[in-house]
């Protein structure tokens, strides 16, 4: 399957070309509620590519049953239920990083990027293209996510999934400016410019 | 908790946007001009107030007494789907002068997810229907304070001179982080948790 040059454009352009946080600006309450440390931008991550992959494969499968005028409520019942899926599943095997992602873990069901690939790809497309579609825009998605994460817990706390970086001094006083809320805007505009600046996406 | 904190709090202190970082897609989207950003902002607060009503009736007659909690994120959801679909008829068909001014702004609502958030909220901090409406509106006016707010900085940067990679969004990013600085200074108060 990797030997033809479509198929496997779906995998990547999701990766930086159509990178769906920074070329698309699209699901953004996520990328910056929930990347706090690295550990939670990556929670978040495998959550929505758990979403994004599986309601892309089911919703191709039966795109020929789906009559056209009532998609999007057919769409929005496949994805909440993949959501109430991983919902459940963090809550019994994670709480710790439940309790952190709190609301955001429901509100998947209103993230953009899912309900646009649904809408602009696994509804035109086959089971196997489709799950690749979703895999590349996962990682575009989750990349992004760990970024940020990794980046405002190494600023804010001096560390990376808890793994002590900067030094004892730093560590004492942080700034935590990284972690609070303005921090976020300020991190996901700098990585926004970056990006116009490299001129990916044109 | 009384009702004026639970207000204060949704309002300015656990701020939808800039302390919650919900519905940030509207936020950026329509806060380019000011009368785009006031349209969005009574829509949202419309919707918001039937959508807090619907779900916290349906939570509590239907879904909690018949052991169906699973379903409430598929539940609400449609509710709210359904429930922008309704709005939009009711006012083409009676009341067209509010419609020609909300109507582009009503579909845009569903993937909205400060008003599916706010439902959850509702549940999650036990709120009764008295105090579920004050914190729909607390929250449906702070969201409108920070985009109207954010949309009369923003015209004014249409105009600033910027360098080319910072253009457009960076530039909202970093505005939205300075007036985001301000409100950390609400934390102090108290919140909701």
């Amino acid at each position: 399957m990797n030997n033809h040059p479509s198929r496997l454009s779906y995998l990547t352009s999701g990766i930086i070309k159509e990178n769906p946080i920074l070329i698309l600006m699209i699901g953004l309450c996520p990328t910056l509620a929930t990347t706090v440390t690295a550990r939670d931008g990556l929670g978040m991550g495998v959550a929505a590519s758990f979403v994004l992959i599986c309601s892309n494969v089911v919703i191709s499968a039966i795109r020929r049953l789906v009559p056209d005028s009532v998609r999007i409520p057919i769409f929005i019942i496949v994805i909440s239920t993949f959501v109430t899926i991983i919902d459940y599943v963090m809550q019994a095997y994670q709480p710790d990083l439940y309790r952190v992602l709190g609301v955001f873990v429901p509100l998947i069901v209103v993230n953009c990027i899912i309900l646009g690939r649904a809408e602009a790809f696994a509804y035109h497309h086959g089971i196997i293209d489709s799950f690749l579609d979703g895999l590349g825009k996962s990682i575009g998605f989750g990349s992004v996510l760990f970024v940020m994460g990794a980046l405002r817990e190494l600023f804010g706390n001096g560390t990376i999934l808890n793994y002590p970086l900067l030094p004892t001094a730093y560590r004492t006083s942080p700034m935590l400016f990284a972690i609070f809320p303005p921090g976020a805007f300020f991190l996901i505009g700098l990585l926004k410019a970056l990006v116009n600046k490299l001129g990916w996406g044109r | 908790m009384n009702n004026a904190k639970i207000f204060i709090a949704a309002f300015l202190v656990n701020n939808i946007i800039l302390m919650r970082f919900i519905g940030l897609c509207p936020f950026f989207g329509v806060s380019t001009s000011i009368s785009t950003a006031v349209g969005m902002s009574a829509a949202v607060l419309f919707v918001m107030l039937l959508a807090a009503w619907v779900s916290w009736v349906l939570y509590h007659v239907l879904l909690f007494p018949l052991g169906l909690v699973f379903l409430r994120t598929a539940v609400f959801i449609l509710v709210i789907a359904s429930l922008v679909q309704l709005v939009e008829m009711y006012l083409k068909k009676y009341l067209r002068n509010l419609y020609s001014a909300l109507g582009i702004y009503l579909p845009l609502i569903t993937t909205n997810c400060a008003i599916l958030a706010v439902t959850f909220f509702n549940i999650n901090y036990k709120f009764n229907l008295l105090q579920a409406t004050i914190f729909a509106l607390g929250t449906a006016l702070g969201f409108a304070l920070v985009i109207i707010l954010f949309a009369t900085i923003r015209e004014r940067l249409e105009d600033a001179p910027i360098s080319p990679a910072f253009k457009g969004y960076p530039i909202a990013f970093i505005g939205a982080a300075l007036v985001s600085l301000a409100f950390m200074g609400f934390t102090a108060l108290f919140g909701i948790s």
